[in-house]
């Protein structure tokens, strides 16, 4: 630093005391396919020495890290190899019941090491079941309902090879058990994907991927909170100069997660994966996506004009990331979980409406994100949303995603609270109707190449 | 080299350079960079120091800054200089 700059420093400093400028999540990616055994009991046992053997201390070094840069670090979290694959000797030797004792393993370890979420029960199935993937799917409710750190994910469709209608109708189902398992409160730990990234931070869609290597640390960047601040000194700004004030501030928040994945990386002495760009919101005050919208200009989120907000939003927040890391990963992209959004949800009252929310996709990724539907919803329709959303993912070759919440005995409109950072939102309305066309069966087909 | 940005926001009055400069040459930490005004009887200041001489890490002269700030009156933002340096240095 060549002498003091007094507007960088207050600049800083107001960020961090005033816009919530941290680092959203710390996330360690474990490759645990070297546990795969015959015997589950001994394939958890495995899992969790890999394990342990790198996440000791990720915690500890994490706080840190916190402490000596002087920046809030808000989550750790381990995603771990797709379930499926490991345990594909067990269930070949033991039947479909067998993933059950590795969800356990999986959860134990998470509440030693000491984090919130560990991602990976996960099948990837946009192009088939294997036996192991199956037994999976079958046993997710039943894996969520006795965890409670455990990430669930189906990867049901890829721009490459379609969508896998018959995962979309099983994805649906298990949203349905989860919800009578858990009082809706497991949906959250619950999402198909599209086009899944294997590099994200971000839950429940976390795993490591097949490509990674032994571990690696990938890091989510602030949440919007900053973001915000910046829009609503821009009142009169036009397009061009809020869309590089965005920018602008987008690099700077990149720059600090580059700066503590890199740190974290090197003091665990695991690779440095990746910086997701995406702006994940939390039920406080000024921490939301929909009041950045409504600081471009929206009287309320989801009113005309939303989408094209959210894609000058994007479209700066990438713009100005990408720059700013040497490596972004993940979804990178704005959030839109509803109940983890307070300017969401309280848009999900009345203007914002789950047609609009789908249209936002579109333009951002992640789909349709911790939204709260009656908990009668039928299974058709849950999973026409799932569908609609691996359609909007196969056609923009973006991860997209369904995380929806059946409240059991909410009718739209009454609220269904989440808890902590995962928040409060209305009961959205669905249409009646619902969706005949998954009396069908098999895929929807990939694109044609390009 | 471990250098940090100390920043001193508040009302102004007697003794908060005399207060957190204390804290800093107990601990051996070296003042750079100083910078400090008052604007409208609102105090400030921002010094760059250097901790590689000390005896104290970054974070544990945070807590002891944000103690001594309390008893003055003032808000007290201890930083890593990197954070700075990645945020605005390209």
């Amino acid at each position: 630093m060549p002498r003091l700059d007094v507007d960088e420093v207050i600049e800083t400093v107001e960020m961090i005391r005033m816009m919530n400028l941290d680092v959203r999540s710390v996330t360690l990616g474990v490759n645990v396919l070297p546990a795969a055994r015959p015997d589950p009991e001994e394939t958890g046992e495995e899992i969790k020495s890999i394990i342990l053997d790198v996440a000791d201390s990720l915690v500890e070094t994490v706080e840190e890290v916190e402490d000596e840069l002087g920046v809030p670090i808000v989550n750790k979290r381990i995603a771990v190899t797709p379930c499926s694959l490991v345990t594909a000797p067990s269930v070949r030797e033991h039947g479909p019941e067998a993933p059950l004792v590795v969800a356990e393993a999986l959860d134990e370890v998470a509440s030693e090491v000491g984090v919130d979420y560990i991602g990976g029960y996960t099948a990837l199935v946009y192009d088939g079941y294997t036996e192991s993937d199956e037994a999976i799917v079958k046993t997710i409710p039943e894996a969520l309902s006795s965890t409670e750190r455990l990430c669930a994910s189906m990867v049901v469709a890829d721009s490459r090879y379609g969508i896998n209608m018959d995962a979309v109708k099983d994805a649906a189902h298990a949203v349905k058990r989860i919800a009578e398992a858990t009082d809706g409160h497991g949906c959250a730990r619950f999402v198909a994907l599209t086009n899944a990234p294997e590099n994200t931070p971000f839950m429940a869609g976390a795993f490591h991927g097949v490509g990674q290597p032994d571990a690696c640390i990938n890091v989510g960047i602030s949440g919007p909170g900053v973001v915000r601040a910046v829009v609503e000194e821009l009142e009169d700004a036009d397009f061009r100069t809020l869309h590089d004030e965005i920018k602008r501030t987008a690099f700077k928040i990149t720059r600090v997660g580059e700066l503590v994945g890199r740190m974290v990386a090197e003091r665990l002495d695991v690779e440095f994966g990746a910086v997701d760009l995406s702006l994940a919101p939390t039920p406080e005050p000024g921490d939301s996506v929909a009041e950045i919208l409504e600081g471009i200009g929206l009287e309320e989120c989801g009113c005309p004009g939303t989408t094209a907000a959210l894609h000058l939003l994007m479209d700066a927040v990438k713009k100005g990331g990408a720059a700013a890391t040497s490596k972004h990963g993940g979804y990178s992209e704005a959030f839109v979980p509803v109940s983890e959004d307070a300017g969401m949800a309280r848009a999900a009252a009345g203007t914002l409406t789950l047609e609009k929310l789908e249209a936002m996709t579109a333009v951002c990724s992640v789909g349709l994100d911790m939204i709260v539907l009656p908990g009668d919803t039928p299974v058709e329709t849950v999973a026409g949303l799932i569908a609609d959303e691996a359609a909007i993912g196969v056609a923009t070759g973006k991860p997209t995603g369904v995380r929806v919440i059946l409240a059991p005995g909410k009718k739209p409109g009454d609220e269904f609270e989440m808890g902590g950072l995962l928040g409060k939102a209305p009961v959205m309305k669905i249409p009646d109707k619902k969706p005949t066309m998954f009396e069908r069966e098999g895929r929807i087909p990939p694109k044609p190449p390009r | 080299m471990t250098k940090a940005v100390v920043t001193v926001i508040g009302a102004d009055r007697p003794g908060i350079v005399a207060g957190i400069s204390e804290v800093l040459a107990r601990h051996n930490v070296n003042i750079e960079d100083i910078s400090q005004t008052v604007l409208d009887e609102i105090f400030a200041m921002i010094m760059l120091v250097d901790l590689s001489e000390s005896d104290v890490n970054v974070g544990e002269l945070r807590r002891e800054l944000r103690r001594k700030g309390e008893e003055l009156g003032v808000d007290v933002v201890v930083q890593h200089e990197d954070v700075y340096k990645a945020m605005h240095r390209v």
